[in-house]
């Protein structure tokens, strides 16, 4: 195991951030801690870095303990949402500065240094200050800053949660590429759950400084725990006891005694998807999703009644949803 | 610790002679005299600070950064340099046959000098990082110049305007070193509270000194603290 | 239009009344005679010492200023700790406080009859009208300009770059002295500027403390107003206008570093922003 979270609890004043939380992250891969706001996500990223000290529980990074270990001395690489880009130093010197302050020899931290500024495709731009280089270059400096150092593990708190949406998208799939070729352990923070899905191999919900569930983001879909991470990973519908997601929402022009009547209330085209929003007869809600191909056989349109079905339900026991 | 053997001190002579010394006909003719002439110098320096500071952030002109810069003047100038530098051009022997030294209109002209600085540099930030969209949408709603101005911005720059005028009170109430030349120091008709005290000092009454120095020190803590409270006024709005 | 223009030259009217004319009047009325007065005045053994006295007291009570006010901006923003918004209110008082009310404080202290007055005595140390005393007062009145100009600084660059030196390997030390320090450098300067020009220009509590005896513990300041009360105005001009000179330094120095700060605050408020 790379990192090793036992039974972690930390409070800030009366709120409590993290609650005997426990966790194994395994060497090299790519785990992404997902949750909204005030989740703990951030503080146990915190906590592994040695940046937030743990009320109780301990921490162990690549098997040995680190509970009481500043965190100069965990071998951890931080990027944080905001950069923290040095910046009255240039890209060169926010790159070297890990391997300055260890007193590599000068050679080595300048071949070094142009390695990595290859490697996150700032060749170049090494004599620029920050201040000139645009957010997604500026998360790309404080990445290779990050790796100078060869960290055991590397975290990244919400690191694109500052950059406007197409960056955010390069950059993850840049990410992704990164971490083949690298092979760091990683953990990134984040709350949006489509970057958590496309970036990593192994996603952590968190809810109210717990972990509802952990798995593969295919099975966290497919298989949510309960009602929260279900509700998290992606749009739902309810009826009853029961939860659809809206692809699995089948439309009918005729009703065939298992459907349910509804009036369309808008139709929004996204290109191959098409969303529709529907009123129950009982005034409920609810979001249906259907390919373009069938939007178009069915001929949808505001005000038609239609005939809704849930091809796949989920139902949650009572133990499962607190 | 200074400052809590000055409340000591004050209290020497019992409350008796604290109350002795701060009534004395020239320890209250001087707070009164200083009170007074804080108060019109900081009804003059809201008007003129906020009207120099809207001329240098939305007026330009040749020689403007220059004007900019010489409001620090009174702050980087010794004050007893700024009191002969005014006594040379509204003194006795003045060019222009203007003298009001050794008047009350001295001690108001003096306090105005080294005051200057605090209402436009409270105000000009505000103003500079005011929305400029603010004032469009309410012209486009169909006010006037000076309804915008009266509606929109002094609103927004009456916290600034406000704590710059504490600010300036504060230092009005304590200035020395300005007015000790022009004023002329008279009992009874110019002497300022902290002249007072000094001359208290160098007539030995000690005592007396620290009870008139307490009241003032009280009078510098509530500026103070209105100074903050205004600052957490204008931070309201924002975020 | 026409309005704008008004305002502009009552702005400008103002100002000029209250502070071009008279300024500009002292340096003719210095130079009126001639440079010959002006250079006896400047090279009076009185004068020089004066000015010497002068730096000298600026030359400890900036660094010392600068030392504490840096520490007392860090407590003051990366820690909790009981009587913090005490010690917050306490530092600006020296902003609003009467210079008089100063020399008075530093008298009952460690004057004659002051609490550590009898304990200096004995020891044949003298505060009170000789230099420590008058270097104590100008380090109280300046006391909180590195201070305020610090906080804010601190406060818009956070604490995430210190965190980034330490996950890279960085010591508190190395920290502070590569990362923090940088980071708040042109505040740091702008509030020693401001101390500066607090320090050669304090007149007040220096005089309450200083017994002014000329060529011993009278300052630039205070020759002013000695010489004036000798009838000597071309002496009083001449020591005027040095320090008048001196404050156009300042304010020059000040424009320059405002630029500098702004810059760095901008960046700092531009980044959070993004």
């Amino acid at each position: 195991m790379a990192i090793a979270v036992r039974r972690v609890s930390k409070r800030f004043g009366d709120f409590v951030a993290l609650d005997s939380v426990s966790l194994a992250i395994a060497s090299g891969s790519l785990t992404a801690l997902l949750g909204p706001s005030g989740s703990g996500k951030s503080t146990l990223l915190r906590v592994i870095a040695g940046l937030e000290t743990p009320d109780t529980g301990d921490v162990a990074i690549s098997g040995d303990d680190a509970t009481g270990l500043p965190p100069q001395k965990r071998g951890v690489g931080f990027v944080f949402q905001h950069y923290a880009a040095f910046k009255h130093m240039t890209v060169r010197d926010n790159v070297a500065f890990g391997l300055k302050i260890r007193k590599r020899p000068k050679d080595e931290i300048r071949s070094r240094v142009d390695e990595l500024l290859g490697l996150v495709q700032l060749d170049g731009l090494a004599e620029r200050y920050p201040s000139q280089l645009s957010g997604g270059q500026r998360q790309r400096m404080a990445l290779a800053r990050a790796l100078a150092v060869e960290p055991r593990v590397l975290l990244l708190d919400e690191p694109f949660g500052a950059l406007d949406a197409r960056v955010r998208k390069e950059l993850r799939t840049w990410l992704r590429r990164l971490h083949e070729e690298v092979h760091v352990t990683t953990v990134l923070v984040t709350h949006d759950q489509e970057e958590a899905m496309e970036v990593a191999d192994r996603v952590v919900v968190m809810n109210h400084g717990r972990i509802e569930q952990t798995g593969k983001p295919r099975d966290l879909y497919e298989h949510p725990a309960n009602e929260f991470v279900m509700s998290f990973v992606g749009p739902v519908n309810r009826f009853g006891e029961s939860y659809v997601r809206p692809h699995d929402l089948e439309l009918r022009l005729e009703s065939n005694g298992s459907t349910e009547q509804a009036t369309i209330e808008r139709v929004v085209h996204l290109g191959f998807e098409v969303r529709v929003e529907l009123v129950l007869l009982d005034g409920r809600r609810a979001l249906a999703q259907v390919t373009r191909d069938e939007a178009e056989q069915l001929d949808l349109d505001e005000g038609q009644i239609v005939f809704v079905r849930p091809n796949r339900t989920t139902v949650f026991s009572e133990a499962a949803t607190p | 610790m200074p400052l809590a053997a000055v409340a000591w001190r004050s209290t020497e002579g019992g409350a008796d002679g604290f109350w002795r010394a701060i009534s004395s006909p020239a320890a209250v003719s001087s707070l009164k005299l200083t009170f007074v002439c804080s108060l019109i110098v900081v009804a003059i320096n809201a008007v003129t600070g906020t009207l120099i500071a809207w001329v240098l952030v939305r007026d330009s002109f040749r020689g403007k950064a220059i004007v900019n810069s010489l409001i620090d003047l009174p702050f980087a100038l010794p004050t007893i340099v700024a009191g002969l530098t005014l006594l040379a051009l509204y003194g006795p022997k003045g060019p222009i046959g203007i003298n009001v030294a050794y008047t009350r209109a001295a001690i108001v002209l003096a306090l105005l000098f080294v005051t200057l600085p605090f209402v436009v540099r409270s105000v000009q930030p505000v103003l500079l990082e005011l929305d400029r969209d603010m004032e469009e949408a309410a012209a486009s709603l169909g006010a006037g110049g000076l309804s915008i101005f009266r509606r929109i911005v002094l609103p927004n720059l009456m916290p600034a305007i406000l704590s710059g005028v504490a600010l300036a009170f504060a230092r009005s109430i304590g200035e020395f070193g300005s007015v000790i030349l022009i004023s002329g120091n008279i009992p009874f008709q110019t002497e300022v509270a902290s002249v007072h005290i000094f001359s208290q000092i160098e007539s030995d009454d000690v005592t007396g000194a620290a009870a008139v120095s307490v009241l003032l020190l009280v009078i510098s803590f509530v500026s103070l603290l209105a100074i903050d409270t205004f600052r957490r006024w204008g931070s309201k709005h924002e975020k | 239009m026409r309005s704008r223009l008004a305002l502009r030259a009552v702005a400008l009217g103002y100002l000029a009344v209250l502070l071009i004319l008279p300024i500009g009047l002292i340096f003719f009325r210095t130079f009126e005679d001639g440079l010959g007065p002006v250079w006896d005045a400047l090279t009076n053994p009185d004068t020089i010492h004066a000015l010497w006295l002068t730096i000298l007291i600026t030359l400890i009570a900036v660094p010392a200023n600068t030392v504490f006010g840096i520490a007392a901006a860090l407590m003051l923003v990366r820690q909790r700790f009981p009587g913090r918004s005490v010690l917050n209110a306490v530092i600006d008082l020296p902003f609003a406080l009467s210079p008089v009310v100063v020399g008075l404080a530093l008298i009952l202290v460690y004057g004659r009859t002051g609490w550590l007055g009898g304990w200096l005595n004995a020891n044949g140390i003298q505060v009170i009208f000789a230099l420590p005393g008058m270097v104590l007062a100008t380090i109280f009145v300046s006391l909180p300009f590195v201070v305020r100009e610090v906080v804010p600084v601190l406060r818009e660059i956070g604490t995430e770059q210190d965190e980034a030196a330490w996950t890279l390997g960085a010591s508190p030390f190395a920290t502070f002295w590569r990362v923090t320090l940088p980071a708040i450098r042109w505040g740091i300067t702008y509030g020693v500027v401001l101390t500066t020009a607090r320090a050669l220009g304090e007149f007040g509590a220096v005089s309450v403390v200083s017994g002014k005896l000329a060529g011993r513990t009278e300052t630039l300041t205070l020759r002013v107003e000695n010489e004036f009360q000798r009838f000597d105005l071309v002496g009083a001009y001449t020591a005027s206008v040095v320090l008048a000179v001196l404050a156009l330094l300042v304010v020059l120095a000040m424009n320059v570093f405002r630029k500098e700060t702004d810059g760095d605050r901008g960046a700092a408020r531009q980044q959070a922003v993004r």
